[in-house]
């Protein structure tokens, strides 16, 4: 298990509180207007960690999109620790569904990007340094990303996110392009790691097992138009153990909701 | 004899690596074989009298008997020569036909004559211009390189300038577009009256004609480059905080730099052909002003030894244009080569 603590100096511990009311979001398609979420409202505690699942297609990626303030909605109120969403800030930051590197930046500088950005660089060089090295990507630094398979351009998407110090963690399938091995040590990762930070984490996947596994909420959404269909509470504590009864349970509500009950 | 055909082998080690080490070749062979080709070429050219005598006969042998020299050397010392050595085999089957081709060009010229005089040139007469006349040539290709790179490097910095400001802003590229429509195609050498009327010296006239005739494909490429950066890359580094500024310089140029490399490559190749005319109709210097003058004096081997210098020095800008590229997009698959 990696035991670096990547959060040392002392700042506000807590995650951001998300509120979402009446938000409705629509896209145009070849001049038609394409309805994407309709009249979703809920709220995220400070810290917390909320799973959003939902069939493909629906809007979660949208959703998550809106909540970055990369896009506006088309009506209702993004509001974060009370305040709207207005632009993109990297306290707020997205993992994206591919791991988007750039290619012309070795994974160092990848890493390093948002401290580049920001210009607080030169002062935090260690950062970029822990967050590869917590990643699990140490002696990789020089490495250009088409030498890294799938999975290590995904964690290094995840470094790219965690080096900033982020509040609010919104994960779009972070893990999906992982093979299962990695992808359940890394999901033990994200705990310990939110654990840590005591950020808040908003985790988008299609794997049931993996939302009921590592969240506290499961948020689970209809259709697209998406709207939520069930909010269920996984009311264990971590550690958890993946064989325990009650997440069976619970796995198998959150698959009846998606109307999959039969497969089980 | 090797089993392996050091010119048919691409990668350079495995002319010595593919072969157990008590088999391994300590003789090249086909160096020998290409040594002796050359000097056949030099006794060729020493013995068989010419039809018409020509001086530097005596200088080519003696070039071509160092030349076998150096392969005989490079053939009997193994790997010792390095890096060198290595190149030198793997051009090996060239050697030969380069012996080949030279006897055959000084046959047909100045052996017989079966080309006619005055418009074929021997390699002996082509020599001698080299040796005779080396100084007006070797000035004419710096004058060449010097206006080259003044019009070349203008005209690469206003391109790229311009299909990043074009690229980026619409309302630039609402302004600009038209205009680069109606303009860009035009070939750079129908301004050429104007331009020599316009400026102040045919020197400023030829730079601005090489500059025109780059910063067109270096535009058009550049602005397609930022055009096609994949979106993400902007919505990543704006969740990451950041700015105008570094989405310009640190996401849209490095990700367009492969397509600005296209540009800048047939921004070169255009400028070569606006070089060669501004300096015959213009700045009356360098090599297309040497051509000309050849021309007027009716020396056709200073024709042929201008043009085989041009070719030079246009292949070379290209490769050192590679170089660059290699260097510049390293990050790239498939390209780290050096
Ligand atoms: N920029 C866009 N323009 C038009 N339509 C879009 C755009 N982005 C997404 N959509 C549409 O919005 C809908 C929701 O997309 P979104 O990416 O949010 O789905 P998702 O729930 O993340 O799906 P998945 O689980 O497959 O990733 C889709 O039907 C998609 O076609
Ligand atoms: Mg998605």
């Amino acid at each position: 298990m990696v035991a670096i603590e990547l959060n040392t100096g002392a700042r506000p511990a807590a995650g951001q509180r998300i509120d979402i009311s009446s938000l409705s979001h629509q896209f145009e398609l070849e001049g038609d207007p394409l309805p994407v979420l309709n009249d979703v409202d809920f709220s995220i505690e400070p810290g917390s960690f909320v799973a959003l699942l939902g069939p493909s297609g629906c809007g979660k990626s949208t959703l998550l999109r809106l909540l970055a303030g990369l896009d506006h909605p088309t009506q209702g109120e993004l509001r974060v620790d009370g305040l709207p969403v207005g632009n993109p800030d990297p306290s707020r930051i997205l993992v994206f569904q591919d791991p988007t590197l750039f290619p012309w930046r070795t994974v160092w500088d990848n890493v390093a990007l948002g401290l580049e950005a920001q210009g607080i660089l030169r002062k935090s060089r260690s950062r970029v340094d822990e967050a590869i090295r917590l990643v699990g990507l140490g002696g990789f630094d020089k490495a250009y990303p088409h030498q890294l398979s799938g999975g290590m351009a995904q964690r290094v998407a995840l470094a790219r996110a965690l080096v900033n110090d982020p509040r609010l963690l919104l994960l779009d399938e972070p893990l999906g392009k992982l093979d299962s091995l990695t992808r359940l040590t890394m999901q033990t990762e994200l705990v310990n790691l939110w654990q840590r930070a005591r950020l808040t984490a908003v985790l988008v996947t299609h794997d049931v097992e993996e939302a009921v596994f590592l969240a506290q909420r499961v948020v689970i959404f209809g259709p697209r138009p998406a709207r939520i269909i069930a909010d269920l509470t996984v009311d264990l504590p971590y550690p958890r153990h993946r064989g325990d009864s009650r997440l069976t349970e619970l796995r198998r509500e959150a698959l009846s909701h998606l109307g999959l009950a039969s497969t089980w | 004899m090797s089993l392996v055909d050091p010119a048919l082998s691409k990668n350079a080690d495995a002319v010595f690596q593919d072969v157990p080490v008590k088999s391994r070749p300590v003789v090249w062979g086909l160096g020998l074989a290409a040594a002796a080709a050359w000097i056949a070429a030099a006794a060729v050219i020493e013995l068989w009298p010419e039809t018409i005598p020509q001086p530097y006969g005596r200088e080519l042998a003696v070039i071509s008997l160092v030349i076998a020299l150096a392969l005989i050397l490079v053939a009997v010392t193994g790997r010792l020569l390095g890096a060198i050595a290595t190149t030198v085999r793997y051009y090996g089957a060239w050697a030969i036909a380069a012996a080949l081709g030279l006897v055959i060009w000084e046959v047909v010229t100045a052996k017989t004559g079966l080309l006619p005089v005055p418009f074929f040139s021997s390699p002996q007469s082509i020599l001698e211009v080299f040796l005779d006349d080396w100084i007006r040539l070797g000035t004419s290709v710096s004058y060449s390189v010097v206006l080259l790179a003044k019009g070349y490097f203008f005209g690469a910095l206003t391109g790229f300038i311009i299909g990043v400001t074009i690229g980026w802003s619409q309302a630039a590229s609402y302004w600009v577009h038209p205009v680069l429509r109606i303009i860009g195609p035009l070939p750079a050498t129908a301004w050429l009256p104007l331009a020599f009327f316009i400026f102040p010296t045919s020197g400023s006239a030829s730079v601005f004609l090489i500059a025109l005739a780059t910063a067109f494909p270096v535009t058009i490429l550049t602005w397609s480059g930022i055009a096609s950066v994949n979106r993400d890359y902007y919505d990543i580094a704006r969740t990451l905080g950041a700015k105008p500024a570094f989405l310009i310089l640190k996401v849209a140029i490095p990700a367009a730099l492969p397509h600005v490399f296209v540009g800048l490559f047939m921004g070169l190749g255009t400028s070569f052909a606006v070089l060669v005319v501004a300096e015959m109709l213009g700045v009356k210097a360098g090599l297309g002003w040497y051509l000309q003058w050849a021309q007027g004096w009716a020396a056709y081997n200073n024709m042929y030894a201008a043009l085989l210098v041009m070719a030079l020095m246009c292949s070379t800008l290209i490769t050192v244009l590679f170089r660059v590229r290699d260097w510049t997009l390293s990050w790239q698959k498939g390209l780290v080569r050096w």
